[in-house]
């Protein structure tokens, strides 16, 4: 009898791993967690898009709760996130540009045709800024607490459903 | 027909050799296209080793040598940059995660959350020592003991007792040819 119960420990063996690989096997490659999370926003300091003259540093975050959006006019899913950025900054949410990769005249263009929902936007045309924030595409997104930390990371683009699904509730858990 | 033939495969072989040309020269150019020098020759090779054992954030499947995605490249500036600056390989490793993530480690490090990803081989390999034991126990346990003389003996007298009837059923069921 005992030995019986002993020809199943493969076949429990067996279902365990079945159990174990079917968890991850729908799993999104692609999707991490943020190394950045908790953390505070990098250093930096960079040109405003408009005006060459203006340095912006990460001060720029603090005492205010921000969504940085980075972006770039070569970006096409940039294109189909800025309704959602405009809808975001309609109901009050500051949002900061990160122009990443860009070239101003490029970026003039594209804010002209897409509208500008941005208070500033950071000019980082050698994706110094993006790299230190770990950027490996455009557009990413961080929400950052008015003590400079970042809480949220959203790689690729917000999609209508993410407004209110994550950005809103995030941006509010945080206060104003 | 077999000179139109001969000329045919001449001009494949040739073909051949065009394409063959063309991608090592685009290779070289490409490789020319993005210079890393260093003065000292074991930057040079860290450098190498570097790019090769980290991974890239944006294709899944390539370490930083063989991608070109643009942040790849900025990657391999950085790192130039950070081992001219006479950072350490782990400081480096270190200031790519803090970024990226552990994604770019090809080779996980051992903590509480890869502990089963490195130690299964481990105990895949105690287990199945262990049932080796088991079984190579068990089958000591099952083999026979020499006999003595005195079993021997009766051994012998037994065999002379049924043996040759035993021998005759055996002739009896022997198929005729």
């Amino acid at each position: 009898m005992r030995s019986r119960l002993l020809l199943f420990i493969p076949l429990i063996l067996f279902v365990a791993l079945a159990v174990f690989l079917w968890h991850g096997i729908g799993r999104d490659p692609a999707a991490r967690t943020s190394a950045l999370l908790s953390t505070p926003f990098p250093s930096f300091t960079l040109e405003d898009l408009d005006d060459p003259a203006v340095l912006h540093d990460q001060s720029l975050l603090d005492g205010q709760v921000s969504l940085v959006n980075v972006w770039g006019e070569w970006c096409p899913t940039c294109k189909q996130e800025m309704p959602q950025l405009l809808d975001l900054a309609e109901r009050g949410v500051r949002i900061i540009g990160v122009d990443y990769k860009d070239t101003r005249d490029n970026a003039h263009a594209f804010l002209e045709q897409f509208g500008d929902p941005f208070t500033f936007n950071v000019f980082d045309p050698d994706g110094s800024l993006g790299f230190d924030l770990g950027v490996y595409g455009a557009p990413e997104s961080f929400i950052v607490d008015a003590n400079g930390v970042i809480r949220y990371h959203h790689t690729g683009y917000i999609t209508p459903a993410d407004v209110d699904r994550v950005i809103m509730p995030t941006i509010e858990s945080l206060g104003p | 027909m077999s000179s139109f033939s001969f000329a045919r495969s001449l001009r494949r072989a040739l073909l051949i050799a065009c394409a063959l040309g063309a991608l090592v020269f685009f290779s070289l150019a490409l490789a020319a296209g993005e210079p890393h020098r260093f003065d000292d020759p074991s930057l040079a090779g860290r450098y190498q080793a570097l790019t090769e054992e980290l991974r890239c954030p944006k294709c899944e499947n390539q370490n930083l040598a063989s991608s070109n995605a643009p942040i790849a490249a900025d990657m391999r500036d950085r790192i130039s940059e950070w081992l001219n600056q006479g950072r350490s390989d782990e400081q480096i490793r270190q200031a790519l995660v803090d970024r990226f993530g552990e994604y770019v480690l090809y080779k996980p490090r051992i903590e509480s959350r890869t502990w089963l990803l490195w130690g299964l081989p481990g105990l895949a390999v105690l287990l199945g020592l262990v049932i080796l034991g088991l079984l190579i126990i068990r089958a000591r346990r099952e083999r026979v003991s020499e006999l003595d003389e005195r079993e021997r003996a009766r051994l012998a007298e037994l065999l002379e007792k049924h043996a040759p009837e035993a021998l005759d059923e055996d002739d009896r069921q022997e198929p005729r040819s």
